[in-house]
């Protein structure tokens, strides 16, 4: 997929597709006008969805730069100039850098300590035979189709007990032992597709298990775990349900969360210039960060349904 | 290879394994014992009760309306969803006309340029896509009737979200909006993967494209539809459907119930009314409905397994 160079050809006419019916030599004309029929039905419909997706989009990114006034007015007008400060109001009144700071000290926690626990476990899981390893396996398994809501109401008193409710690092345990399914289950997969050879030499050379798996096997696993760390990253990056019931205190809370409570408090306010300036803020640099990882992103979250 | 086998074993498995046993597990047991008990999760005084809380839930007339709204999304959404996805892969993959000395099986013209932009909404949180089309939604001002309005259709203006009959609608056109794309570049790949020579000879016998895609890409792309089915599904009962309508409705749930689903009533039973043990109750029962599709779906979907 070399998409990166792709200069936005939209098929635009389908309607020159019909005149000039470019039909291979031989085809029935029957066939040839069903089919001139059907490639402007479909490359209207593949024009239509790809404008229903860019549109809601691009109305966000046009309202964070209007004044309010004419947001109400004229929501699809053009804004009458480019207002930069319903951006700077949204970072620093609105309070979106300290929920962007919450948001990256999370994620980076969670993601590193999902990548180092998981991939521990899923070697383990896939290269050692002992008792019980096909129990832990689908012990890890099973958490994948379990409603997670159910677990919550549960998990908030054992939280609260920990003492761990509205800290940032009891997010960051909790993020984690909810991303170790997925992560054992695709990176077991992974191990397994390694060869085990180079692993048996470092251990004949005289490396312990644990230098092999550092210094030799986690090298090897690198596009897994670039794929699932993608997957881990956005999973957590958006994820609204875990910390609205587990961190309801506002200065801690992640960009998601922040952002449905401003939502809440403009019919107050009426700031409503700032929320989209924090929401479009929030969009950009995911939708920045896939633009130039496309391929990656695209395998990473693909990867798992595949398997 | 034995050397210190079973100190390593122990010493990488305890850490990850605690986590999920202590943050996972455990809650999950937890919660379906809590269901046979009378815990406000306020106090930390209960009894058991036995089955007095599933047969509360059975005279619950907002439980049923939440689990009738929850299988309507585990149904509609992954049906709607997964044909939209079908439709466009093909025609993105295999749609493209036949040009002079090119492939016999070409996509259209700017296939990238497409899986780019499908794939747009599934990056984004599905909070901030709620957010969003809650704006959208809004009948003064919002871009959807502003827009019918500015195309001349002024008199059709739609409460959207406020309309009890169109609520539920609304909420599960944002749920297809935002997860049509993942399955277009995830049936890419898998139709990436069928041999051209298929296509050839079936094209050489004279087939359309519609013959082309009901005999050839979908039986050869069925594995990858059903655990995308699963997947949906589960989707849509569970993370995605809590936060689209707890951001997007009124009440939320509103307006009168007709958008509450199972994975909602659950957070409000436990963290609104303070009724966890009630609120387990409905876990187990959105468990089991849960199980109970991915089994079904797995079953009627059994086929035998094309080898190419």
């Amino acid at each position: 997929m070399k998409t990166t160079k792709t200069p936005a050809p939209i098929p635009a006419q389908p309607g020159a597709a019909v005149t000039k019916g470019g039909a291979p030599a031989g085809a029935l004309p029957r066939q040839k006008r069903e089919g001139a029929v059907l490639n402007v039905f479909s490359h209207g419909m593949l024009i239509l969805w790809a404008f229903m997706v860019v549109m809601p989009l691009l109305w966000a990114v046009l309202t964070s730069f209007k004044d309010d006034n004419s947001i109400f007015s004229s929501p699809w007008a053009l804004p009458d100039k480019l207002h930069f400060e319903n951006w700077s109001r949204a970072w620093t009144d609105a309070n979106m850098s300290s929920y962007f700071l919450n948001t990256v000290l999370v994620v980076g926690g969670s993601l590193i300590g999902t990548l180092v626990l998981g991939s521990m476990a899923a070697y383990v899981l896939a290269r050692f035979d002992f008792p019980g390893n096909r129990f832990i396996y689908y012990l890890f398994i099973g958490g994948m189709s379990f409603p997670i809501m159910l677990a919550l109401v549960p998990l908030f008193y054992v939280v609260n007990n920990m003492g761990l409710l509205n800290s940032i690092h009891g997010l960051i345990l909790v993020y984690i032992a909810y991303s170790l399914p997925f992560t054992v289950f695709f990176l077991t997969a992974f191990f397994r597709t390694l060869p085990t050879s180079v692993a048996e030499a470092a251990f004949v050379d005289g490396a312990s298990h644990t230098r092999t798996f550092f210094q030799i096997m986690l090298p090897m696993a690198k596009p897994g775990l670039i794929s699932v760390g993608i997957f881990n990253f956005l999973g957590q990056w958006n994820q609204y349900m875990l910390p609205t019931v587990l961190n309801t205190d506002p200065d801690k809370h992640v960009l998601t969360q922040g952002l449905v409570q401003l939502a809440a408090s403009q019919g107050y306010k009426g700031d409503w210039s700032g929320l989209f300036a924090g929401l479009v803020m929030a969009m950009l640099p995911v939708l920045a960060a896939y633009i130039i990882f496309q391929r990656q992103v695209v395998q990473g979250l693909t990867a798992g349904a595949l398997k | 290879m034995q050397h210190g086998k079973y100190r390593f074993i122990v010493g990488f498995l305890t850490v990850p394994l605690g986590l999920y046993a202590i943050f996972v597990v455990w809650p999950f047991i937890q919660s379906i014992y809590y269901s046979f008990t009378d815990w406000t999760g306020l106090s930390p005084d209960f009894k058991m009760v036995g089955f007095d809380n599933y047969k509360k839930m059975f005279h619950d007339d907002i439980f049923w309306k939440s689990l009738q709204h929850s299988l309507l999304f585990a149904l509609l959404l992954p049906l709607v969803t997964i044909s939209l996805a079908l439709f466009f892969s093909f025609m993105i993959n295999v749609g493209g006309r036949r040009r002079k000395g090119g492939p016999a099986i070409s996509g259209v013209r700017g296939s990238s340029f497409y899986k780019i932009v499908y794939f747009f909404p599934q990056v984004l949180s599905i909070a901030i896509v709620a957010l969003l089309f809650q704006f959208a939604y809004n009948p003064d001002s919002g871009a959807i009737n502003s827009l019918l309005h500015g195309i001349g259709l002024g008199s059709i203006q739609p409460l959207w979200l406020g309309d009890p009959n169109l609520a539920l609608w609304c909420v599960m056109a944002v749920l297809v909006w935002s997860t049509v794309g993942f399955f277009v570049v995830l049936f890419s790949a898998g139709m990436a993967s069928i041999p051209a020579d298929l296509y050839e000879a079936a094209l050489l016998d004279g087939a359309g494209r519609a013959t082309t895609f009901f005999r050839i890409t979908l039986p050869l792309l069925w594995d990858t539809v059903q655990s995308g089915w699963v997947y949906m599904g589960i989707l849509a009962l569970g993370a995605e459907s809590f936060a689209v309508v707890q951001i997007m409705t009124m009440g939320p749930g509103g307006p009168d119930y007709s958008t509450t689903v199972m994975v909602l009533y659950v957070y409000q039973t436990a963290f609104r009314d303070g009724q966890a043990a009630y609120a387990t109750t409905i876990g187990v029962a959105l468990l089991v409905v849960t199980l109970l599709f991915a089994a079904i779906v797995m079953r009627l979907g059994r086929r035998e397994r094309l080898e190419f």
